[in-house]
């Protein structure tokens, strides 16, 4: 997690006979080196695919932009006219609105329900399983992290939309007063809260995996010095483990929150989709999120169409860009507090 | 932690005892329920996931589904197999692998042992930017590069490749650069003071010392991008035949093949109807992903065994 | 130690490699019809164009035409082994668009080239004329999922006002009249459309905005034209969600409809279920489209015929090619393909692959003086 700091200070200097009277700069103990043959080329090597990489994520950008653009500025009738799947919105911005909606939803959703589940099973792995059984849990819930995306597509549409279709009629007929649960309830279940469960079941793993992390590295004097004072194992967790990973704990669901925002196999082969501002979990057609009206809609290749597509994966990027740099940020500023270093 | 915050959080903890309370036990007590709760709540899905995965994918799974194409089969008739997904899987993934382990190491080997200044802190922060990729985007990508050059028709194994490649390039960087770091510096060090150049140091003291790290961290991001399905949606397209060329003509893969058959669906066969299976789309689509995730767990395996079998015993 | 360690790297890596050819030599693309797999009757020699051809074929669109694609490309393939022909049931707007862009080679849609997307596939074609043949009569049925109700009449009025959200129970007087004698529970209906641009909603709409009387007051697009609503992507898409709820109705190519029931409709004075016979019966009474130029075989549906057993909620779906392709070896395969298509055969295999109608003899006339005409 803290892999992003600078390098240590304790960088090798140059083979002592390429470097005799070195000339200092910077601060004392770098010696600027002189490379020759081999070592120069290799250097430079490394150096090349350093600066590819920003190449291609400035690719990534340019390309976007440059594929969306058309469709940004073209006039708004005219690409209503030429998009069919625009679905009567008057423009792309009151096209990609509802889709940003759809989108923020549907992973808020996920994350509203993973994160409490997950620190109870990190909790559970790091202070109260049998210590014997804790390791290979651990190993469980990472291997449970490398199933693919389009597998829990294919379970969430065969076994759990059928499977919670009972429990979502029951959720609509008494608590319909709630604005999430009013409406018709869809028979088939295909509807943005099982989109929601399975995004939840897909991020858990990860959040899980992070926020263990986190609370093995409590420090063990903290914990035993809230456990001799008389505290409880739970007042031992919230006055110890909690406030030190606090920082932890939020970039994990960060890290969640970004995998259910670009997901799109489980939501393309669930969702009943809709491109509506609703509120409605359990009623069809009502949301739809980017990524999986990219993949469903990719196919109608017209230059037009794929343009205003890329613009709203232009978005996505955006939104996921926002929201790991947030985590980051978070991460960065609490760590001189949290008592990591 | 500064003592002043240790000693307000000991006043705490004392204003705590001193109240005989039944209801901290309480608590205690309900949290330990929620706790265990969420672990028992959590492992329904996964466990149904796995079991519904392994239970309807045996069904279907055998040595003829796993060397025959889809090609010519048709209806809900009981034949067909995944083949030709295996074959476009394997080859698409181990080209992304080789354009992308190239790369992420020597990005890794940059920033520990050159990297200084702001080229290195710029590549640190994209490459974590790259990580929040979401991966349509990157199939997005990979297409709209490919088709500047080959026009709108262009599906090809190795499109997907590239846009498996930005996906995995930035895992391999991470875990890579955290392994080199691992390396004491009293081994450049020592190796430096012998006259050893500093290329040679690099590829036969730091790699050499960090090869079992490596090997896994890359096996372990060959692992994730395999399941990826929506770039090679976009990118790759489908087909029924066995294609081995990754230049030319689309390629099956096993996650695109999931989907595909998932959505087909049911065959409506007519009552009476003879080697008409209804379910057959979904079998094959169990059965497939089944084969996928036993592809993907050998491959974590793999990677932990590495760890255990290549890391240097007597050095470091 | 270091010697050991680049020994094992080298293993692990033969191993891998063996590994990877070994794969390579077991698999088949050999699913003939030894192990019976092509239960449609496919004839070996299928193909109009010979062995000789080779190379991979595109094609995308309808959803309808899946099952028979599978069947036709099945049997060509056969025929021609050399070749591999692929088809992404994409919808049928999508087909068209991609056709138009170049990105497949073919296109199969339910409902004909605008005149301005003709226009625009000029570009791809070499500067020649795109052109429609009919391919795939199939009648579209109103299929719904109703715990205790197997048979069901609908007049075209009823139809579109359950599909506009005007009716919304199943026990509505409307349906109730239509249906005497049969007890409807008071389940809510939840109508399914298809999420994708689609040449059945485009069928099906037309045939509602002419035969509904009124009672529909959109016109035929290919965009469901109303907001909200339950709605899946894809032909079988719908079917899936049909299956999977209770109290749903929607419309689909009859050839993925299945075990579901069917509504019949009112036509004429006579109740009608969906049948290729009856599909084939709406063709013999409609017209060919003569606004257009007499290579682009279009049919102008008849949806308010009332000829004894005839079903008009049918869609015709064509085949979409060029007349002139960037090379010799495509339009030989294009035209080997539509040829075996159009073909007696080909019709017969897709009618009991699919339950489609076969194209008149005189269409086929018409299609094959058209697809002569493709050249490199």
């Amino acid at each position: 997690m803290t892999s992003t700091q600078s390098p240590p200070d304790a960088a090798p200097v140059g083979p002592p006979p390429l470097a005799p009277p070195a000339r200092r700069r910077g601060r004392p103990g770098r010696v600027r080196v002189r490379d020759r043959g081999m070592s120069r080329a290799f250097r430079w090597l490394a150096t090349g695919a350093g600066a590819l990489i920003l190449v291609v994520l400035a690719a990534v950008a340019v390309f976007l932009v440059v594929k969306a653009w058309p469709a940004i500025t073209e006039p708004t009738d005219q690409l209503v006219a030429e998009v069919p799947w625009l679905h009567g919105a008057s423009s792309l911005l009151s096209f990609v609105g509802p889709l940003i909606f759809g989108t923020v939803l549907a992973a808020a959703l996920a994350l509203l329900i993973a994160t409490p589940i997950a620190l109870g099973i990190a909790l559970f792995i790091s202070h109260y399983a049998p210590r014997r059984l804790a390791a290979g849990l651990g190993y469980v819930v990472d291997l449970l992290a490398a199933i693919p995306s389009v597998v829990y597509g294919l379970w969430g549409g065969l076994v759990l939309a059928p499977f919670v279709q009972p429990v979502w009629s029951w959720l609509g007929e008494t608590l319909g007063w709630i604005p999430f649960f009013s409406g018709d309830v869809s028979p088939t279940a295909r509807v943005l809260l099982t989109v929601g469960l399975v995004l939840a079941v897909m991020i858990l793993p990860i959040i899980t995996a992070v926020s263990r992390e986190v609370f093995l590295q409590t420090p063990r004097l903290h914990e035993e010095a809230a456990l001799a004072l008389g505290a409880t194992r739970w007042e031992m967790i919230r006055t110890a483990v909690l406030p030190f990973a606090r920082s932890g704990i939020i970039s994990a669901a960060m890290l969640g929150l970004g995998r259910a925002l670009g997901e799109t196999m489980a939501v393309l082969m669930i969702l009943s989709p809709g491109f509506l501002y609703s509120f409605k979990l359990l009623v069809a057609g009502q949301q739809q999120t980017i990524a999986a009206n990219i993949a469903a809609q990719f196919a109608e290749a017209s230059p037009m169409s794929v343009s205003a597509l890329i613009a709203t994966g232009l978005a996505l990027f955006v939104i996921t860009l926002f929201v790991n740099m947030t985590a980051r940020w978070i991460v960065s500023r609490r760590k001189d507090f949290s008592g990591a270093n | 932690m500064t003592t002043a915050d240790l000693s307000s959080t000991s006043s705490e903890f004392r204003a705590l005892i001193t109240q005989v309370d039944k209801r901290r036990h309480r608590k205690d007590r309900t949290m330990r329920v929620l706790i265990w709760g969420a672990f028992v709540l959590a492992m329904i899905p996964l466990v149904s996931v796995s079991l519904t995965v392994v239970v309807h994918g045996m069904q279907k799974l055998d040595l003829d589904f796993l060397t025959h194409s889809m090609r010519g089969v048709f209806g809900g008739a009981d034949a067909g197999g995944i083949y030709h997904a295996i074959v476009g899987t394997l080859l698409i993934t181990l080209f992304a692998t080789l354009i992308s382990v190239p790369i992420g190491l020597l990005t890794a080997i940059y920033l520990v042992e050159y990297g200084r200044g702001s080229l290195a802190r710029a590549v640190t922060f994209f490459v974590d930017v790259m990580t929040g990729i979401p991966s349509i985007v990157a199939g997005l990508f990979a297409y709209a590069l490919f088709a500047v050059f080959f026009g709108p028709a262009v599906r090809m194994g190795v499109v997907g490749s590239v846009a498996l490649s930005v996906l995995m390039i930035p895992v391999v960087v991470r875990s890579s650069e955290e392994m080199l770091r691992l390396v004491p510096n009293e081994l450049r060090e020592a190796a430096l003071a012998l006259g050893v150049p500093k290329w040679l140091v690099v590829i036969k003291v730091v790699l050499r010392t960090a090869v079992a790290g490596i090997g896994t961290g890359v096996t372990i991001a060959v692992a994730r991008v395999m399941g990826e399905t929506a770039p090679l949606l976009i990118a790759v397209g489908t087909i029924d035949s066995i294609n081995t060329n990754l230049f030319s003509g689309r390629m099956m893969t096993l996650p695109v093949f999931i989907y595909q058959q998932y959505q087909q669906g049911l065959v409506p066969c007519t009552p009476g109807q003879q080697n008409c299976i209804p379910t057959i789309n979904y079998d094959r689509a169990w059965a497939a992903a089944l084969t996928l995730i036993i592809l993907v767990m050998l491959l974590n395996l793999i990677g932990r065994l590495i760890t255990r079998f290549f890391a240097p015993k007597n050095l470091g | 130690m270091k010697l050991s360690l680049h020994g094992r790297a080298g293993a692990a890596l033969a191993l891998t490699g063996v590994l990877a050819l070994t794969l390579a030599a077991c698999g088949t693309d050999d699913n003939g019809s030894g192990n019976g797999s092509t239960s449609g009757s496919t004839s070996t020699d299928g193909s109009g164009g010979g062995s000789a051809l080779s190379g991979e074929l595109n094609g995308a669109g309808s959803t309808a035409q899946q099952k028979a694609m599978d069947a036709w490309r099945a049997a060509f393939q056969q025929a021609n082994s050399g070749v591999t022909v692929n088809y992404d049931g994409t919808g049928s707007g999508a087909g068209r668009t991609s056709f138009i862009s170049g990105a497949v080679d073919w296109a199969g849609s339910d409902s004909a080239m605008k005149p301005e997307e003709l226009t625009q596939a000029q570009a791809r074609c070499q500067n020649t004329e795109a052109f429609d043949v009919p391919v795939y009569v199939s009648p579209i049925a109103v299929t719904f999922n109703l715990k205790g109700v197997k048979d069901l009449n609908l007049a075209p009025a009823t139809v579109a006002k359950i599909f506009d959200g005007k009716i919304t129970t199943w026990n509505d007087a409307a349906i109730a009249a239509d249906n005497p004698g049969v007890t409807l529970p008071s389940t809510t209906i939840t109508p399914v459309h298809r999420s994708d641009d689609s040449g059945t909603t485009n069928n099906f709409t037309d045939f509602l905005s002419q035969a509904a009387g009124g009672a529909w007051s959109y016109p035929a697009s290919q965009t469901w034209p109303i907001k909200g609503g339950e709605s899946a992507q894809g032909t079988s898409g719908v079917v899936q969600t049909v299956q999977s709820g209770e109290g749903t109705i929607a419309y689909a190519d009859l050839s993925a409809v299945g075990t579901l029931s069917a509504a019949k409709i009112k036509v004429g004075d006579a109740w009608v279920a969906p049948s290729a016979d009856g599909a084939a019966k709406v063709l013999d009474d409609s017209p060919l489209d003569t606004s257009r130029s007499a290579d682009d075989v279009v049919v102008k549906v008849n949806r308010t015929t009332t000829a004894a057993g005839a079903y008009p909620v049918i869609l015709v779906s064509y085949a979409i090619a060029c007349q002139k392709y960037d090379s010799a070896a495509k339009a030989d395969l294009v035209k080997g393909l539509l040829t075996y298509i159009v073909s007696a055969d080909a019709q017969t295999a897709a009618a009991s692959a699919a339950g489609s109608a076969p194209i008149t003899d005189d269409l086929r006339t018409k299609a094959l003086a058209a697809i002569n005409k493709i050249a490199g």
